[in-house]
């Protein structure tokens, strides 16, 4: 089956900096795939340069199999839901919806009929008459939603689309974009700087730091078996052990991570003293200080919780220290 | 507490901001109602009075007289040329402003939008009276102008051109055309840069979200980017006709000798002493300004203000 996106050794620099370093990635049809990673990592530019708003340095991209390097993104059958959502300010919602159709040529009453199609299926009905400045935030990530999804692109591309909706909104349309992407059976490109989403939404999911790929895989396999110690500590925020205190505890000489949350306190191989603590809520959060090298554990609530100075012991379940063998970082 | 006792005038004003506010309006109020609209009126009272024919003394009688005089053949050419003159001269500044703002606005950064508002100020900083006289000897029949074109073996062209009835003439500083380029010229940056301003609130997603919806630039231009720019350009009309309406010095120095607007308020309300036909032609651009408002206002223009 050919591949949606497919990029070969694609670069894009700006100056002396290179956003996007020689980047090797396939993304499946159907596939809800993640572009995970901090700012300035080269995420957004990597989705620009599947939209065409960007023209690599180097490298090539297929879209569907065929070469679109060189193809404008008015040629690219692939659309666009933008950060700040980029609704046209003089066009009421439904116009802005059925701005695709219009410049396509398609005759008034089709385009009427699929823009308010379009908005029922966003649950947007019987808005399409208001102008977007009388929206509310959630309600304009709608429209632009709909507004790409009219167009039935093979590809829909989202850039940071949840990052100015409040905490309880994203997760409603978390649930609501993943369930969307299955029943449209198309594939969606997500890019985003929360980890947090990239593992609840993604089919697969690819690590971004300075322009390169650090890891692409799934949720489970970047979580539970990070590749670089960018990854770990980037996804989850988990404990990155040296090379050294690896040797000194397995005899393996590679850097590893362990989940502040597979660590138990009591009985272990490693020894430190407690020198933060933070209550999360849900959990409490220490730092322990082991000979230098400072471990984040995690205790769920319920758990007892060791004193700021305390002596403690920290042991893991086997199988929870990952190797990380193939560190390039 | 002992600082508030220092600046009570501070404090009160801070406690009462209305009074703060009143103080801060009524200076320019009373410029605007006494001075600015006081004297608008004045002329428009003007107008309604008449002029006796036989002791050249003006009557004091409220009367049409003076606006039916405006329709006579003469006085309805003067008109018709100064609109006509004013309309030109907005639609060629508009079409010549545009990719100038827009590219200062989307391409221009650091230095080159530095550049670009000087380039665009410039003009404004010399005064009008040399600019004018200047292009009076660029397009004089012994100008620059005529030497380029002779030098390039062109001059047929500008012969053809000024044998053309109307906008051509002896030569282009005794022509139509000629008072044509120097208002465009003098009144460009009343153009480029309203329309600049308004290019700049225009973010580029939108214009990638048009493209990204399978437009073409062609499409982009038409549907997105001239309906945001649309209350600049009409900021920038209202500057450039307005002032071609009213000017007198621009056909005065160069053109023919056949009168605008301007020449004739000066004419009449000069030599000729007729106060109220001076004031009744006076009226006229402010009467064709609101129409055009009125006009530009129901076509949505001012929407997305």
């Amino acid at each position: 089956m050919t591949a949606a996106i497919s990029f070969k050794g694609l670069s894009r620099h700006f100056g002396d900096v290179r956003a996007v370093d020689s980047v090797d990635l396939e993304i499946g049809a159907g596939e809800f795939f993640v572009l995970l990673g901090p700012s300035g990592s080269g995420k957004t530019t990597c989705l620009r340069l599947i939209a065409g708003f960007e023209r690599p340095t180097a490298g090539r991209i297929w879209i569907f199999g065929e070469d679109a390097t060189a193809a404008p993104p008015y040629r690219r059958p692939v659309n666009t839901v933008f950060q700040d959502y980029a609704l046209f300010p003089h066009l009421n919602v439904r116009d802005n919806v059925a701005y695709g159709l219009m410049v396509r040529g398609d005759a008034k009453a089709a385009r009427r009929k699929s823009a308010d199609e379009a908005l029922a299926l966003v649950a947007l009905d019987g808005f399409g008459d208001r102008k977007p400045s009388e929206l509310s935030g959630g309600q304009r990530q709608r429209v632009a939603l709909a507004r790409a999804l009219v167009m039935q692109p093979k590809v829909l591309l989202l850039d940071e689309p949840l990052g100015a909706l409040d905490l309880k909104l994203r997760e409603q349309m978390q649930g609501e974009l993943k369930t969307l992407q299955r029943q449209l059976g198309i594939a969606f490109v997500f890019v985003t700087h929360d980890q947090g989403e990239a593992l609840s939404m993604g089919d697969r999911v690819a690590v971004f730091d300075k322009g390169r790929i650090q890891q692409v895989g799934s949720p489970e396999d970047v979580y539970d078996r990070p590749e670089t110690p960018f990854v770990a500590d980037f996804v989850g925020a988990s404990n990155v052990l040296s090379a050294d205190m690896v040797h000194d505890l397995v005899g393996r000489n590679a850097p590893a991570s362990l989940r502040p949350e597979a660590i138990r306190i009591g009985f272990g191989p490693l020894a430190g003293v407690v020198h933060a603590r933070a209550f999360l809520g849900s959990a409490t959060r220490i730092e322990v200080d082991c000979d230098g090298q400072k471990l984040k554990v995690l205790i769920p609530k319920g758990g007892e919780v060791p004193q700021m100075g305390d002596s403690v012991t920290l042991g893991w379940s086997e199988g929870a220290l990952h190797i990380m063998d193939s560190a390039n970082g | 507490m002992a600082e508030a006792r220092r600046a009570p005038l501070s404090d009160t004003l801070w406690r009462r901001p209305r009074l703060l506010l009143a103080l801060l309006i009524t200076p320019p109020l009373l410029w605007l109602g006494i001075v600015y609209l006081g004297a608008l009126f004045a002329l428009l009272a003007q107008s309604f009075f008449s002029i006796d024919e036989f002791s050249g003394l003006i009557s004091y009688e409220l009367t049409l007289k003076t606006y039916a005089e405006l329709l006579r053949a003469s006085n309805l050419d003067i008109l018709l040329r100064t609109i006509a003159m004013a309309s030109a001269v907005t639609v060629s500044a508009a079409v010549v402003a545009f990719p100038i703002a827009y590219y200062a606005a989307r391409y221009a950064r650091g230095r080159w939008k530095a550049v670009f508002y000087l380039g665009a100020m410039l003009p404004l900083w010399s005064s009008y009276l040399v600019k004018v006289y200047s292009w009076k000897l660029i397009l004089a029949k012994e100008g620059v102008l005529n030497w380029l074109f002779e030098t390039l073996h062109l001059a047929w062209v500008l012969e053809a051109y000024l044998a053309i009835p109307v906008i051509g003439g002896n030569s282009l500083s005794v022509s139509w055309t000629g008072t044509f380029l120097v208002f465009l010229y003098v009144w460009l940056p009343f153009m480029i840069l309203p329309i600049q301003a308004s290019l700049e609130r225009v973010p580029p997603s939108m214009l990638e979200a048009s493209g990204d919806l399978g437009a073409r630039p062609g499409q982009t231009l038409r549907y997105v980017i001239l309906p945001l720019a649309l209350p600049g350009i009409i900021a920038g009309s209202i500057f450039t006709f307005s002032l071609t309406m009213g000017d007198y010095i621009v056909p005065q120095i160069v053109g023919t000798s056949a009168r605008m607007i301007g020449q004739a308020v000066y004419q009449f309300q000069g030599t000729a002493g007729n106060i109220p036909l001076a004031a009744a032609f006076a009226v006229v651009p402010i009467v064709v300004m609101g129409v055009y408002l009125t006009l530009a206002k129901s076509a949505g223009a001012f929407d997305e203000l």
